[in-house]
């Protein structure tokens, strides 16, 4: 489960070591625009260090690795890819095409690290009105691909639109890259919120993205790891009224009726998923006692 | 009768300034405090020498105090806290007399007791009135809390009043009142504002520091002690100070309000105070200016003398009141023992403060710290210095989780059964040198150059000299 | 790998070192300045030699300002600024 992904950038030494401690869900350690070109290198020798010394328990590990066309992609790919992350996270991907180009490199790259074909998945970021536009082909075209990603702060830029507190410019890219996640089969993470003083402006953001159906969201700084990390947890309530659901449809099988009602509202299949599945998730995160 | 004298120089003769005498400051000006220099440069200019200064802490403001050590014009030393800068030159050997520490509570005991004679008192004071009623709340120099400077100024030989901000008789209130004072002098200035409070206090916003608050806080909710009259005080560094933004949501949360708040005070325990979630805040320093208007505008903020905060020779002390406490450190050893006077290289930075003294009344003493500081790691087997001992000491809470002094079994399991990351010291003292390696361990082999005196009068440590850079 | 001109790769922020490397008239010329030289000389050392041959380096003047970097922080920038300085041999 990654209810909360937080970025660090890939050249900063102080922040890679502490990494682990913030109670994140997944890493995203950035070669890309943390990065100063001139410091590409050194990022990438740095990271491949770090996770080869340091152990970050219990948190996965992804790595955003720089755009095509940058002329950084093969050598992030072939420096990560030995690393075993979780999954690597492709930039300004527009098209399904960008992802056959990665997925070819990084193909080659576990072939000769005698990786098995397909240990890396990919985590596209969708930061373009290209890329938004083609959301479900890119998250349906490769089996490598187990989520996107909204990237809202070059998209904004991509839209000629302005990045607002509340998000009203990339409402409909929200929805679009859930629907496009949710009908590949895969996940959707959600952009971070970038003021890193405006608490309340988060919960609010998180709290849509989680409604919108989001599965996760982005951080940039560790201090909004808490926040976000309630956010997309099962709250107590929910935990109840589905233990109530799964409650009333054992006793309503018991009795062999066919239709059962709950607080005066029949519970049909949706209700019942949601309940399993917040229960899963519950169970997960160890919340909620003896499930 | 009048007790104004003209000049500070005049001060000094009255009082009888003479070779071989202790004299003694308060550190309310902190890093702004021109008093102690004044002082001593019109002592030497008197050609007085051998003085002893008994001063509560000194900073790097105080550095050409190195000089007149150089210069014969001071032998002696005493002190609860010195800075960096005036640590390095003990530590590298300028003065041949060992510095004797003592903690915020031992000093005023060691006056009021006696053991300590203070020949001339030199009270640095933002306000007063010509019979020597003085306070710390008004004037160009306002500092808060005169706590540090109220044993000195009842128990000394002679009592100087040193302000810039002279008003009519009566001042009100007077934190120092007329009958202990004899001398009363106006100075162009006490000190410099911006180094006595800082604006604003600021939380750390170090990710490592808020996660080891985040922890602390926790600590605490889960340690049984966190109910309607909890009594709390925290240090003003970095990690400390944070633990109270975590405390606040969880007391919310709770429903509990606290009793009074302890110490040095900052605007966010003030904050907290409004709010409503204590009742009292009893101050011995104010660390910022919204302390300072608070101490001055709430009765709810009240000053309190060093004796009242923290000796252990009255017939009580504040400290021993104390629910749960925060503190630093720069080494802490597998038996909990921690180092506050020295960093890794056995160079003076620091001193107990109020450290020893919180620790051994509070009911809970934690201590908040990173598993390590630019690659060398907190835990180590044994202390450079034992500044506070390890039997006061509870929890340790570090960025990976926290160590529970096995002497707190049940505390221990109520920390697991919170859901907190409890570990044994050495496994995180181990966690530490897996990132860090095994750091070769350096002692100085110096003479002698401070004793460590512990509030109940024994000789708790004592600190060599460093030699090379 | 051989050494041929002069780079530099790291910073002097905390937990960081800066490390300059240039070509030597023969073998490893180490220089280490650091705030934990007391405690951990020999480690540093040992890292920026394991990284010179890892690297294939035989001769190189390497010098080291520390400011408490781990262990795979120093030898990450020692490989950086080796590569950055560096041609590989034909």
């Amino acid at each position: 489960m990654r209810r909360s992904l937080l970025f660090i950038p890939g050249n900063s030494p102080g922040m890679l070591q502490n990494a682990g401690i913030h109670q994140a869900d997944a890493l995203i350690l950035d070669l890309e625009d943390a990065v100063a070109p001139a410091q590409k290198d050194a990022a990438r020798a740095l990271v491949r260090r770090a996770l080869q010394a340091l152990s970050y328990p219990g948190v996965e590990m992804i790595v955003r690795i720089n755009p095509l066309g940058s002329g950084f992609t093969q050598a992030d790919i072939t420096a990560m890819v030995p690393l075993r992350p979780a999954l690597l996270m492709p930039t300004k991907v527009s098209g399904p095409g960008d992802i056959q180009q990665v997925v070819a490199m990084v193909a080659q790259a576990e072939a000769d690290s005698g990786l098995e074909q397909g240990s890396i998945g990919l985590l596209p970021l969708l930061e373009t009105a290209l890329g938004i536009e083609n959301a479900y082909a890119i998250a349906s075209c490769d089996p490598r691909v187990k989520a996107i990603f909204l990237g809202a702060e070059d998209l904004s830029a991509d839209l000629q639109a302005h990045r607002t507190r509340g998000g009203e410019e990339i409402r409909y890219a929200r929805g679009r890259v859930v629907v496009a996640a949710r009908a590949a089969g895969i996940e959707a993470y959600d952009t971070p919120f970038t003021d890193v003083d405006d608490e309340e402006g988060l919960l609010q953001d998180a709290a849509l993205a989680r409604a919108l159906g989001f599965s996760g969201k982005a951080a940039i700084s560790p201090r909004h790891i808490e926040a976000i990390n309630a956010a997309f947890s099962p709250s107590p309530e929910e935990i109840s009224y589905a233990r109530e659901v799964m409650a009333a449809i054992a006793e309503g099988q018991e009795q062999g009726r066919g239709a059962v009602s709950l607080r005066g509202k029949m519970i049909d299949k949706p209700i019942v998923d949601r309940a399993r599945r917040v229960l899963d998730q519950a169970r997960a995160l160890g919340l909620g006692g003896d499930l | 009768m009048s007790k104004l004298v003209h000049a500070l120089k005049d001060a000094l003769v009255s009082a009888g300034l003479r070779d071989g005498m202790t004299i003694s400051f308060h550190h309310h000006l902190r890093n702004g405090d021109q008093v102690l220099n004044q002082v001593l440069a019109q002592a030497a200019a008197l050609g007085v020498r051998d003085l002893t200064v008994e001063a509560s802490s000194l900073f790097d403001v105080h550095l050409p105090l190195l000089d007149h050590i150089r210069a014969g014009v001071v032998t002696g030393l005493n002190c609860n806290y010195m800075s960096g800068g005036i640590g390095r030159a003990i530590s590298h050997g300028v003065l041949a007399k060992p510095v004797r520490f003592r903690s915020h509570g031992g000093r005023p005991d060691a006056i009021d007791s006696g053991r300590v004679v203070i020949d001339i008192a030199f009270v640095a004071a933002p306000a007063a009135d010509p019979m020597g009623n003085a306070n710390g709340v008004m004037g160009p120099g306002a500092c808060g809390s005169l706590g540090y400077a109220m044993p000195d100024a009842r128990h000394a030989r002679k009592t100087v009043i040193v302000t810039d901000h002279l008003v009519p008789y009566p001042l009100i209130p007077a934190s120092i009142p007329e009958d202990e004072v004899d001398y009363v002098v106006l100075v162009d200035s006490i000190g410099d504002p911006k180094g006595i409070v800082s604006g604003t206090t600021r939380i750390t916003r170090d990710p490592v520091g808020l996660a080891i608050a985040r922890y602390a806080a926790q600590v605490i909710e889960h340690s049984g002690l966190l109910q309607d009259g909890f009594s709390f005080q925290t240090g003003a560094g970095g990690a400390s100070l944070a633990v109270t933004q975590y405390l606040k949501p969880i007391m919310k949360r709770l429903g509990v309000t606290g009793s009074f708040g302890l110490g040095g005070i900052t605007g966010y325990l003030v904050e907290m105070l409004e709010e409503g979630y204590f009742t009292s805040l009893l101050d011995v320093q104010c660390f910022d200016l919204r302390a300072v208007q608070s101490i001055r505008d709430n009765p709810r903020h009240c000053e309190i003398s060093a004796s009242r905060y923290a000796s252990p020779g009255v017939r009580s002390a504040a400290v021993n009141s104390l629910d749960a406490v925060v503190l630093g450190a720069t080494e802490i050893d597998t038996q909990f023992n921690v180092n506050v006077h020295t960093d890794s290289n056995g160079l003076i930075l620091g001193g107990s403060g109020g450290h020893s003294d919180a620790a051994a009344g509070a009911r809970l003493t934690m201590i908040v710290a990173p598993l390590f500081r630019a690659r060398l790691p907190i835990i180590v087997d044994r202390v450079l210095c034992t500044s506070t001992p390890g039997s006061t000491v509870d929890v340790l809470v570090t960025q990976k989780g926290v160590a529970v002094n096995p002497r707190r079994a049940q505390l221990r399991d109520r920390l697991r059964q919170g859901g907190l990351p409890v570990y044994e010291i050495e496994e995180l003292k181990r966690a530490a040198q897996a990132l860090t390696g095994v750091p070769r361990v350096v002692r100085p082999q110096g003479r002698v150059v401070a004793e460590v005196e512990y509030r109940d009068r024994s000789l708790l440590d004592t600190i060599r000299g460093v030699t090379g850079k | 790998m051989n050494i041929v001109s002069q780079a530099v790769a790291g910073t002097l922020e905390s937990n960081d070192v800066l490390v300059q490397v240039g070509p030597s008239p023969g073998g490893i010329q180490l220089e280490v300045d650091s705030i934990v030289l007391n405690q951990f000389e020999d480690q540093i050392r040992q890292a920026v030699l394991d990284t010179a041959r890892e690297l294939g380096v035989q001769s190189a003047r390497i010098a080291l300002n520390d400011r408490g970097a781990l262990e795979c922080t120093i030898k990450a920038r020692v490989e950086t600024a080796l590569r950055r300085a560096g041609e590989v041999s034909p």
